[in-house]
């Protein structure tokens, strides 16, 4: 594996497990309905 | 209004998982990391991400917000919710496709979940002295994959029509169990039903995910080929060949790839929608549920399935499986995969469970939007209803399972009903949202109640580039692809019965919106969307028939 596949692979997961992370914070930190 | 169904959901979390897992599905095991390794590895992740900020998300807001507005009219149904939408009756005759969609789909959907629920079974046998699918791990890897291809044929009835229900084996019963449990989670309803299967479904699902990708990631370098390691798998899925990116096909895969997994222009989203109330948050929801499906597919299906063929079949078996395609990949090459792999029986079991788990809360999702409408059109309680969309889905799924040698009625209604139409409602859906409705009104509807604010520059996107998109990919396919299929359907009656059998299913459908459009007019509802939303302050004016005691 070189070097830019870890590049793209650690910043492909990063991203959506960043997103996913920070989604699930938001949703669960809203008051309830 | 006190004959139409009113359900809703239980959670705002319970509404983020049943939309997230009507998204994950098989194509984000085994269709991304095909399509990524195609398409220039590592550099695809570029085109896919734009495609996704792009297409992906903005669409899918469009249809949240729609889907709330209907329900906000009392609609619940793709056909009423556009007619309300689009304000009229083209606009409601072309929202048909928005049940038809995730009813023929799911034709052949709960036949494939029944492949993953038996395969399943064959691993959990073999962990118990079973012969599982009879692969010879100390046979040559072609023997091996021979005997792994004779067990998919014959499970799945390639060899001759109708032997699944002529034999009546294995398969059977699991079509039989799989049609079963989702009748049995639709018919509980919303919330007690398909939000509570999701709620369990969707974490039990990340767990044998997590559990595969260990065991994957930590597998030894290959003795016989030390260079099969799982480095080097990696490598094969995620090393960047930037020359792809020159490519237009790369960037119409990416899209193509973040359209069919986020499960935007099925039909679902609209419906599952519909069941939120005024003031429910619609954008941060649709961009979680989003965000979960990505996470399972680069996180998981861009782990997972290469790296682990790359250990045990090396670069010309990976390149062979990738070509094979979705099943091929999945019912064919892995399970080689795991015959070789230390504990390969429990973790083919959990990945075969994880895929059933990952149709099943996708199938149940398109059984939801045709109950609904069925409910709307004909006024009918939810075991009547229940009742009618079990006779219609086990009778198209009957002809799909009859039909089986070389899965030709599958492919039929996967090409015309689950890749065609997916692109044709998407089109309709974005034109009618920003257009129809209007860009503005369509921002206003959007942040109500909502907990995060959409970027200006989404609306431009929303109006402009993604008509532009979809009708580019639209007509590209039309000049390119269709004829072929046409062609072909002279060539095979299967075929061209399948076909004959989407026009039938067609033909009920609008017998339905019209009968519906007469039972919303004498109930005074707002089937042409002339006025505001119930839960707003009552129009001027009221409409005839429509008093204003008469609103919920």
């Amino acid at each position: 594996m070189t070097n830019l596949g870890i590049l793209f692979m650690c910043v492909s997961l990063t991203s959506v497990w960043g997103l996913a992370i920070w989604c699930y914070r938001k949703v669960l930190s809203a008051p309830p309905d | 209004m006190s004959e139409q169904p009113n359900e809703e959901w239980g959670t705002r979390l319970g509404v983020i998982l049943a939309v997230a897992g009507s998204a994950v599905g098989l194509g984000n095991f085994l269709r991304f990391p095909g399509q990524a390794a195609a398409n220039g590895g590592g550099a695809f992740m570029i085109p896919y991400f734009c495609a996704l900020l792009v297409l992906g998300i903005p669409i899918g807001w469009a249809e949240w917000t729609m889907g709330r507005y209907g329900g906000r009219k009392g609609f619940h149904s793709a056909p009423a919710i556009m007619g309300a939408v689009g304000k009229g009756k083209l606009a409601r005759y072309l929202g048909i496709i928005g049940v038809l969609i995730p009813l023929g789909v799911s034709f052949y959907y709960v036949f494939i979940e029944a492949w993953c629920l038996g395969y399943c079974w064959q691993f959990v046998e073999a962990m118990f002295g079973g012969t599982g699918l009879g692969i010879d791990p100390a046979a040559s890897i072609s023997d091996q994959t021979a005997a792994s291809s004779g067990f998919f044929n014959e499970f799945t009835g390639q060899r001759a029509n109708g032997v699944v229900f002529t034999e009546f084996g294995e398969t059977a019963l699991f079509w039989l169990a799989v049609i079963a449990i989702n009748v049995f989670f639709v018919f509980r309803g919303l919330s007690k039903g398909i939000e509570k299967f999701c709620s369990l479904a969707m974490p039990a699902m990340a767990i044998c995910a997590a559990l595969v990708l260990v065991r994957v990631l930590t597998l030894p370098a290959n003795p016989d080929a030390p260079e099969q390691s799982v480095a080097n798998g990696l490598g094969f899925m995620w090393n960047p060949d930037f020359a792809a990116l020159a490519k237009p096909d790369t960037w119409m895969a990416a899209a193509g790839q973040i359209f069919f997994s986020l499960s935007v222009g099925f039909g679902v989203i609209i419906n599952y929608a519909s069941y939120l109330k005024k003031k429910d948050d619609v954008v941060l929801s649709g961009l979680t549920a989003s965000a979960t499906n990505e996470v399972f597919e680069v996180g998981f299906g861009g782990m997972i399935t290469l790296t682990s063929s790359f250990v045990f079949l090396g670069l010309s078996g990976t390149i062979a499986a990738v070509k094979a395609g979705t099943f091929g990949l999945g019912f064919t090459t892995l399970p080689v995969v795991f015959a070789h792999m230390p504990l390969g029986n429990l973790i083919g079991a959990l990945w075969f469970f994880m895929l059933f788990l990952a149709a099943i809360t996708s199938s149940l999702s398109m059984f939801q939007p045709t109950l609904a409408f069925v409910q709307e059109a004909l006024g009918t309680d939810r075991t009547k209803s229940t009742a009618l969309v079990t006779a219609l889905g086990l009778g198209g799924s009957a002809w799909v399972v009859w039909f089986s040698q070389g899965s030709v009625a599958l492919g039929t209604i996967d090409d015309w009903v689950g890749t065609f139409l997916i692109v044709v409602l998407a089109t309709i859906q974005v034109i009618v949202f920003g257009w129809v409705f209007g860009i503005e009104r369509g921002r206003k509807e959007a942040h109500e109640g909502s907990r995060l604010q959409i970027p200006g520059i989404v609306w431009f996107i929303i109006k402009y580039v993604a008509p532009t998109y979809l009708l580019v990919t639209l007509g590209r396919f039309v000049w390119q692809t269709l004829p072929g299929w046409i062609e072909g359907l002279g060539a095979n009656p299967v075929a061209r019965n399948t076909v004959f059998l989407i026009g039938g299913v067609i033909a009920i459908l609008s017998t339905l919106v019209f009968f519906g459009e007469r039972r919303w007019r004498s109930l005074g509802m707002d089937v042409d969307g002339e006025y505001p939303p119930y839960d707003e302050a009552p129009p001027v004016t009221p409409p005839p028939g429509q008093a204003a005691e008469s609103q919920p």
